[in-house]
């Protein structure tokens, strides 16, 4: 047999029917739903006289739309709260297990599955949302669909798809101290470009992937997407393993479920000789923190760098397009961004909002004071993470820094539930786009980690943990 | 609905990585139907009166030609939904996002991979043609330039196929896919 990647046998392992002519049908394992994405699907599934054809294997939460201010709906304007009200009655018509505003499950639907142990290593994993791909950290191929394959999913749990290649992105070397995943795969971004990894599925590998901690791996997936690759995988290893273990919806030990389980997931890793499309090698151990200055997340620098000078570019296409950029973020070519002066600080979204974020930002933020110039907001990823960060006072920390401690969802990462920015306003964000008006009509942000962000927030102005400490 | 050969102007976007939260901001995702979309289209970028989409000429066209890696971002058909609502029947790129690409198919908006170097060769104000069956697209009547696309998603636009029809015909094969795993 030839050696196969970690895709290649998860594809393999769900060909209903092999890829021809005609796409391949491709079953899935795990189909997740939020309210955005799916209204008109459930209206489809309505008009053709379909059921759900797995209630079990379809989980629905809501995140995009609802408020984090407080759980009322009275809180967002009335489309958004019909759009909520509206996933309820599709999930009680069709028997879709709902995890709603008020459920201690409740969360970002890509904080909740591997949370819940819903997410599984080797499963095929689909959700209207194309940040699905976060679940590759588990070794899962996860993947982000459009409604009319919601729909697709809802009614056959299958989806038509064709094999994407096989890319290996390489991380040697060790993290130096402030720097995280976030910067790894901004770095990685910056390095390929925002469409440098479309038609293939990133396999994540190397030292530096390998002595990360689920949650980070989580992050560097996550952001797959905007390198436009169809999925990101990490292939799983005992840090998996303990990860899933005793979770909810995990394999249990009891008649040896588990142990069948580990013993599928440990063949899944990569054949030694396994071959690729395309291989990138990236040495993290001179990495520095990274930040984007730019309209897309692959315009990003070293945090102590300079804002590239468009006159610099050879290329006029690559040029008018920094031009726009720099255009738009009020940013003058050349200069630093350090010191440079933002409205508000987002700490949040399914790329970092988990326990692991929201502890690194406390580090940096316990005992100090958040800049009076300076709007912070603390979004958990989920209803888990609030529990357990209050349990460790970390909402104390953000709160007597006085950030706001709000209750869990997307938030400014995607502005429809009125957390947004102003026209003009500038944010240091911990989220995944920085597209002109993502977080607000007019809103500029600036991508960057946790790490980064608390230290801008304490600062009031874009900002170098290293150089506060707190770590 | 069956994708027939038409023709029409152009709308030129002279930009690359145009993505998804430009053609339609999340703001107007709260809806839950698929209609009325158009209005919304590039909504931030129309605020501009010299925006190419805001010309009398625009109005009619059915082709948006774009750069590189045209639809990326968000997984949101609401993109499609607009570009369609607004008029485009197909939109012109060197390349595209791939969840974009999937989802423009699924509603019957082709689109058209032709490389950069030749769309700098397209006049602005031409009529083309595009013909799917062909696999052409046509310069005022004459410059025929070669476009690919897969089998299955050509016989699907010209036949008006329905994917969901098509794997749903597949039942026993899903059946027994169901029963052959641990998937049961």
């Amino acid at each position: 047999m030839p050696p196969k990647t970690l895709y290649d046998k998860i594809w393999d392992a769900h060909l209903v029917t092999p890829e021809t002519d005609a796409p391949a049908i491709l079953y899935i394992d795990l189909h997740l739903v939020h309210e955005v994405t799916t209204p008109q699907a459930f209206e489809g599934l309505r008009g053709r006289g379909l059921k759900v054809r797995r209630t079990d294997r379809t989980i629905a939460t809501m995140d995009h739309s609802i408020p984090t201010i407080s759980r009322s709906l009275s809180s967002v304007d009335s489309q958004a709260a019909d759009q909520v009200r509206r996933l309820e009655s599709n999930c009680r018509e069709f028997g879709v297990q709902l995890f709603g505003m008020d459920d201690r499950r409740q969360g970002i639907v890509h904080v909740i599955g591997p949370e819940l142990g819903l997410t599984q290593p080797g499963q095929t994993i689909v959700c209207g949302d194309s940040h699905t791909s976060t679940h590759g950290a588990l070794g899962a191929l996860a993947f982000g669909i459009g409604t009319t394959e919601v729909e697709q999913v809802l009614a056959s749990q299958c989806l038509l798809s064709r094999k994407s290649k096989n890319f290996a992105v390489e991380f040697d070397g060790a993290l130096r101290p402030g720097v995280t995943a976030k910067d790894m795969v901004l770095a990685l971004i910056g390095q390929i470009g925002t469409g440098g990894a479309t038609a293939h599925v990133l396999e994540y590998k190397g030292s530096a992937i390998r002595s990360l901690d689920m949650e980070s791996r989580m992050t560097i997936c996550n952001m797959s997407i905007e390198a436009g690759a169809r999925a990101g995988l990490v292939a799983p290893d005992e840090t998996t393993f303990q990860y899933v273990s005793g979770r909810e919806y995990a394999p249990k030990p009891k008649d040896g479920a588990w142990d069948r389980a580990l013993a599928k997931w440990k063949a899944l890793p990569s054949d030694q000789d396994a071959v690729y499309d395309r291989t990138v090698r990236i040495d993290v151990n001179s990495l520095e923190p990274v930040i984007t200055f730019g309209t897309n997340p692959g315009m990003s620098i070293p945090i102590t760098g300079h804002v590239p000078d468009p006159s610099n570019t050879a290329d006029s296409s690559a040029r008018a397009r920094l031009e726009g950029a720099l255009k738009y973020m009020d940013l003058k070519p050349g200069q630093q961004l350090l010191g440079h002066r933002v409205d508000v600080v987002f700490i949040g979204s399914c790329t970092n909002s988990r326990l692991s974020d929201l502890r690194s930002a406390a580090g940096v933020m316990r005992g100090r004071k958040v800049n009076p110039a300076v709007r912070v907001l603390v979004v958990p990823g989920s209803q888990e993470v609030k529990r357990q960060a209050e349990a460790e006072g970390l909402d104390r920390i953000f709160k007597d820094a006085g950030a706001q401690w709000r209750e869990p969802g997307c938030s400014m990462c995607i502005a429809m539930n009125g957390d947004q920015l102003e026209p003009g306003q500038s944010s240091v964000s911990t989220s995944n786009r920085n597209f002109e008006g993502r977080q607000g009509r007019g809103g500029r942000t600036f991508l960057a980690s946790p790490l980064t962000a608390a230290a801008t927030a304490i600062e009031g102005h874009i900002a170098d943990v290293r150089s506060l400490g707190g770590f | 609905m069956k994708f027939e050969r038409f023709s029409s102007q152009a709308v030129f976007l002279n930009r690359e990585n145009i993505d998804t939260d430009q053609i339609i901001p999340a703001r107007f995702l709260k809806v839950t139907d698929k209609i009325g979309l158009g209005s919304a289209l590039f909504t931030d970028w129309r605020s501009d009166p010299a925006f190419v989409l805001n010309t009398p000429a625009a109005a009619t066209a059915k082709i948006l030609v774009s750069g590189a890696n045209f639809g990326c971002g968000s997984s949101r058909e609401h993109a499609v939904w607009a570009l369609w609502g607004f008029g485009f029947r197909a939109v012109i790129a060197p390349s595209f996002a791939d969840i974009f690409r999937q989802n423009a198919l699924k509603n019957g908006l082709l689109p058209i991979v032709v490389n950069a170097p030749t769309i700098a060769t397209l006049p602005a104000d031409a009529l083309f043609t595009v013909d799917l069956l062909d696999q052409t697209l046509s310069v005022d009547g004459d410059t025929r330039i070669l476009f690919p696309i897969d089998s299955f998603s050509k016989t699907c636009l010209l036949e008006g196929l329905d994917e969901l029809g098509y794997i749903l015909k597949h039942e026993a094969a899903i059946a027994a896919f169901e029963k052959a795993g641990t998937r049961a």
